[in-house]
C-alpha cells in the first residue's frame, strides 16, 4: 500500500430523499476512504448503496433529491459546484465504472475514440492523448496496437469490455473511483482478473476505490475497509479483517454466513435407480455447436450440478432436458422410457414429471397474473382440474416456504426472492420427480441465495432430483452429490462432488477452482 | 377474482386492474386531465344534444343563413334550420363510426401483430409483408377510392378506416409482442405445453396494454378526422343528416353572413382531436414511466 495517508474522499452524514413520496433512500451516510484504498459498499438490492456512489459523481438519479451532508473529493466540497464545474470534475476527480460494460461503452464508438473521449483533457497535444491511452490500455492487461485500437466494443469478450471500462476510468488519473458491482455479469475467471487489475491500479494511481457489491466473498478479497448498509442506512463500517472476523450488527453476520463455503469433504452418497439418463447429445443453434457427445446421468433424489463459464452451453444442455431447446439430437430416457427431444412431443405426463425453474425470477413470471393463477395455470394443463384449487395452491406455496396469503399477489408485489421461490411452487405443484434449476441463484441476492438453496436441498431430502446449473462452484459443493465440468461444450469432468473438489483431475476444473474467491472470515482474510 | 380465473375472463380481469393502474399513472399528468375535459366536454355535447336541442334537425325555423331570429340562438343555416339544433344533433353519428372504426381496426390489428410476433418465421413474413401493402395506400385516397366505387354507406365507412388501420396497429403490437415473448414465462408456458392460442391470449395479449391503449387514443384521433373529412368531402353520411362535417360543407358560403354554422362543428371537432390526443400523450407517457417518481 502506498505511504501517503490523504484522504481523498470524505462524505458526511449523507441524506438522499425520493420524490414525491419523501421517502428516505439513504440516511446519514459518513465515509472516508484514503488514496490507494479499496472501500467495499456492501447491502442488499434496494438498499442505497447504487444511490451513495452515484452522489459521489455528483449525480442523482431521477425523482431523488440530496437533502443534507456533505461529500468532499480531494478536498472541494460537490455541493459548491454548478454544471461546468462537475462536468470538470467528472471522469478527472471522480470517475465510475458501471455494472454492465456491454451498455457502458458506444457500439458505434472504436476504442480509439471511446478513450479519448474518456480523457476530455484538452491541454493535451492529439498524440500526447494517444500515448496516454496506449499506456492506459497496456495497464489493464489489453493490447496497445492500432488493429485493438480500431474494434468496436462487440468485438471484445465480456471481460475486455469490463478492462476497456476501467481503463476508459482511469485514462483521467482520477481521485476517486466509483465501482457499480463491475463483475456481477462476470464467470470466476474473468471476475478474477478484473479484481486483479482494479487492485493493481488503485495502487499504482493512488485513486481512493469505492467498491459497490452484495457479494461478501469479493469484498473479502479486494477491499482495505467494508461498509455494510442496509434499507439505506450505514450499520457497519470498519476495516475488512475486523468486520469479517467480528461483524457487530445482526445484518452483517446475516450476509457472512450466506456465503457459500467451498467443502471438500461432501461424502460419497448411494445412487439410487437413474431417473435420467443422456447419452450422446449435441446440440446448437443453426450451424453453431454448443454441445457434443454429451453423457450425463442423474438418479432419483440426487442433485447433479452442470458448472461452467457462460457460453460452456450449460443452460442450452438445461433446456434441451426441459424440451425447450430445438436442433438437439442425441438419446434421453427418462425413468427407462425414451423421452422425445422436442417439448411438444412429449406425452403430459413426462412433462409432469420435468418442471423447470428459470435464472431471471423477474422475467419468470406473467405479471398479469396473481399467484394463486401463476400455480394453478400449469397445474389445470398437466394434472387436471383440481377438486379444491385452495388446496393445490396452499400446499405448493407451504413447499417454496411462502405463507398462503401470498396467492393473492401479483409478481410486482413481491421480492426477488420471494418471486423465485414462487417460480419453484409452480414448478413443484404438479409433483415432478425432476427439477431443472438454472443459476436460479445468480440474479438473486447473497443472502437471498444461500435461502433459496436450502429450499432446494429440503426438496431434494422429499425425494425430488435436480439438475442444477450454475456458475458457482462454491455453491456447487453444498447442493449436489455429482458434478459435470462443461467447457466449450463437453463435458471435461464428472464425478461425485467430494471427489471433484478435492482432487480434480482436468486443468480446466482447476482452474475454475483457483479462481473462486476464497472465502474465510473465520480467519480474518484481509486484502493486504 | 375469485374461483376459476384462468381462461380469457382472467386476462380480463387482470388487464382491468393493470390498465386501472396505467389511468391512474396517466392522470398525474396534467396533459391528460385537460384532455378528458376537453373531450368529455365534446361527448357530453354529442351524447345529451339531442334530448336537449329546441327544434328537430330537419325543421325550417329562418331564412337561408339569417341571423338574429327570434327562439334560435345562432340563427338558421343554409337551408334556414337551426344551426343549434343541427349541431346539437350532428356530434353522436361522428362519434359513434369513429369510435366504431377505430375499435375493430385495433382489434383486427392486435390479432395480426400479436400472430406475426409469436409465430414468427415464414408466418411473420407473409402477414408482414401484406401489411406493407396495405401501408402503401394512403389512408385518405383509398376511403375516397372505395366510397366513389361501391358509394358512401355507413358500413362502408366503418370498415373501410378500420382496414386502414390495421397493419398500422399491427406493426406496433408485433413489435411490443416480440419483445414479450422473448421473457421466460412465455417460455414456461411452452415447457407445460400449453396450446399457442392460449399463450397468446394469456401470457402475451394481457401484456401489451400498454401499447394497445395508447394505439387505440391514437386511432381514435384519427377516426374523427377521417370521418369529418369524408363528410365534408361528402363521401360520408348523406344530406339531410345532420353531421359536423357534412355542416361545414354545407355552410362554407355562408360563412361570412353566418359564420356560426361553420364555426360550432369546427370547434368541436378540434377540440375532441385534441383532447383525444391529449389523453393519448398522457397514457404513453404513464406507460414508458416518464416523470415517475419514487413511490412509497
Amino acid at each position: 500500500m502506498t505511504e501517503t495517508t490523504e484522504t481523498v474522499l470524505a462524505v458526511e452524514g449523507l441524506t438522499v430523499i425520493g420524490r414525491p413520496s419523501d421517502v428516505t433512500i439513504v440516511g446519514d451516510v459518513s465515509l472516508t476512504v484514503r488514496r490507494g484504498e479499496i472501500l467495499g459498499l456492501v447491502g442488499e438490492s434496494g438498499s442505497g448503496k447504487t444511490t451513495v456512489g452515484l452522489a459521489l459523481l455528483a449525480h442523482r438519479k431521477r425523482a431523488t433529491e440530496i437533502t443534507g451532508g456533505r461529500v468532499e473529493v480531494a478536498g472541494q466540497d460537490l455541493a459548491s459546484l454548478d454544471g461546468r464545474g462537475v462536468r470538470a470534475l467528472r471522469g478527472r476527480a471522480v470517475a465510475y465504472i458501471p455494472q454492465s460494460p456491454a451498455s457502458a461503452l458506444n457500439p458505434a464508438l472504436r476504442l480509439r475514440v471511446q478513450l479519448g473521449e474518456a480523457l476530455h483533457d484538452g491541454s493535451l497535444s492529439p498524440a500526447q492523448a494517444d500515448a496516454r491511452v496506449r499506456e492506459v490500455l497496456r495497464e489493464v492487461a489489453l493490447p496497445d496496437d492500432d488493429t485493438f485500437l480500431k474494434r468496436y466494443p462487440h468485438q471484445l469478450s465480456g471481460g475486455q469490455q469490463q478492462r476497456v471500462a476501467i481503463a476508459m476510468a482511469f485514462v483521467g488519473r482520477p481521485d476517486v473511483i466509483v465501482m457499480d458491482e463491475p463483475t456481477t455479469g462476470l464467470d470466476v475467471t474473468t471476475q478474477k482478473h478484473v479484481l486483479e487489475t482494479v487492485r493493481r491500479m488503485t495502487r499504482e494511481y493512488g485513486t481512493a476505490g469505492i467498491y459497490i457489491s452484495h457479494d461478501m466473498a469479493v469484498v473479502a478479497e479486494l477491499a482495505d475497509a467494508v461498509a455494510v448498509m442496509y434499507r439505506g442506512e450505514l450499520v457497519e463500517h470498519g476495516p475488512t479483517g475486523d468486520v469479517l472476523s467480528a461483524p457487530e450488527h445482526e445484518y452483517t453476520r446475516a450476509l457472512l454466513a450466506a456465503v457459500p463455503r467451498m467443502r471438500t469433504d461432501a461424502p460419497e452418497a448411494e445412487r439410487g435407480d437413474e431417473l435420467l439418463r443422456v447419452s450422446g447429445l449435441a446440440a446448437g443453434y443453426g450451424r453453431t455447436r454448443v454441445l457434443e457427445d454429451i453423457d450425463l446421468s442423474v438418479a432419483r433424489g440426487e442433485c447433479t450440478a452442470l458448472v461452467g463459464e457462460s457460453g460452456s452451453g450449460k443452460t442450452t444442455l438445461s433446456r434441451t432436458v426441459a424440451g425447450l431447446h430445438r436442433g438437439a439430437v442425441g438419446e434421453v430416457l427418462f425413468d427407462g422410457a425414451p423421452l422425445p427431444l422436442h417439448g411438444r412431443r412429449r406425452t403430459a405426463e413426462q412433462r409432469r414429471r420435468i418442471q423447470y425453474v428459470f435464472q431471471n425470477p423477474y422475467e419468470a413470471l406473467n405479471p398479469r397474473k396473481r399467484v394463486r393463477d401463476l400455480i394453478l395455470g400449469p397445474y389445470r394443463h398437466l394434472v387436471g382440474r383440481p377438486a379444491d384449487p385452495d388446496l393445490v395452491v396452499g400446499r405448493a406455496l407451504e413447499r417454496a416456504a411462502l405463507p398462503a396469503s401470498y396467492a393473492d399477489r401479483f409478481p410486482e408485489q413481491l421480492s426477488g426472492g420471494e418471486r423465485q421461490r414462487v417460480c419453484i411452487a409452480r414448478a413443484v405443484a404438479t409433483g415432478p420427480d425432476l427439477l431443472v434449476c438454472d443459476e436460479v441463484t445468480s440474479a438473486l441476492d447473497v443472502s437471498v441465495q444461500a435461502e433459496i438453496v436450502a429450499l432446494l436441498r429440503g426438496l431434494q431430502d422429499e425425494g425430488m432430483a435436480l439438475l442444477f446449473v450454475t456458475h458457482n462452484i462454491a455453491l456447487v459443493s453444498n447442493i449436489a452429490q455429482r458434478v459435470a465440468v462443461l467447457e466449450r461444450g463437453r463435458i471435461v469432468e464428472y464425478g461425485p462432488v467430494g471427489r471433484v473438489m478435492s482432487d480434480p483431475r482436468h486443468e480446466y476444473t482447476r482452474a475454475l477452482l483457483a479462481d473462486t474467491p476464497d472465502f474465510a472470515p473465520e480467519a480474518g482474510a484481509a486484502a493486504e | 377474482m375469485s374461483a376459476p380465473p384462468i381462461e380469457a375472463p382472467a386476462a380480463g380481469a387482470a388487464r382491468g386492474r393493470r390498465g386501472g393502474g396505467l389511468f391512474r399513472a396517466a392522470w398525474r399528468h396534467g396533459r391528460t386531465k385537460v384532455g378528458v375535459v376537453l373531450t368529455g366536454l365534446v361527448v357530453l355535447v354529442a351524447v345529451i344534444g339531442p334530448f336537449i336541442a329546441p327544434y328537430t334537425p330537419t325543421e325550417f325555423v329562418a331564412r337561408p343563413f339569417e341571423t338574429g331570429v327570434d327562439g334560435t340562438v345562432f340563427g338558421g343555416d343554409n337551408r334556414g334550420r337551426d344551426v343549434l339544433t343541427r349541431f346539437l344533433w350532428g356530434g353522436w353519428t361522428l362519434l359513434l363510426l369513429a369510435v366504431a372504426s377505430a375499435g375493430l381496426g385495433v382489434l383486427a390489428g392486435t390479432v395480426v401483430g400479436v400472430v406475426a410476433g409469436y409465430l414468427r418465421g415464414w408466418a411473420d413474413e407473409a402477414i408482414m409483408r401484406v401489411n406493407d401493402m396495405l401501408l402503401a395506400f394512403p389512408q385518405l385516397i383509398a376511403a375516397l377510392l372505395v366510397m366513389s366505387i361501391i358509394g358512401p354507406k355507413t358500413w362502408l365507412i366503418v370498415a373501410v378506416i378500420a382496414v386502414s388501420h390495421m397493419p398500422r396497429v399491427a406493426r406496433v403490437i408485433r413489435e411490443a409482442t416480440r419483445s414479450v415473448v422473448e421473457q421466460d414465462y412465455v417460455k414456461a408456458a411452452e415447457a407445460i405445453g400449453l396450446p399457442r392460442w392460449r399463450i397468446m391470449a394469456v401470457e402475451i395479449l394481457p401484456n401489451v396494454t400498454g401499447p394497445l391503449l395508447v394505439e387505440l387514443g391514437l386511432r381514435l384521433t384519427y377516426s374523427i378526422g377521417v370521418v369529418a373529412v369524408l363528410g365534408f368531402l361528402g363521401m360520408g353520411l348523406q344530406p339531410p343528416t345532420a353531421d359536423w362535417g357534412l355542416m361545414i360543407n354545407e355552410n362554407r358560403q355562408g360563412m361570412v353572413v353566418q359564420p356560426w354554422a361553420v364555426l360550432l362543428p369546427v370547434t368541436a371537432i378540434a377540440t375532441l382531436t385534441i383532447g383525444a390526443n391529449l389523453i393519448t400523450d398522457g397514457l404513453s407517457r404513464a406507460a414508458v414511466g416518464i416523470d415517475r417518481g419514487v413511490g412509497k
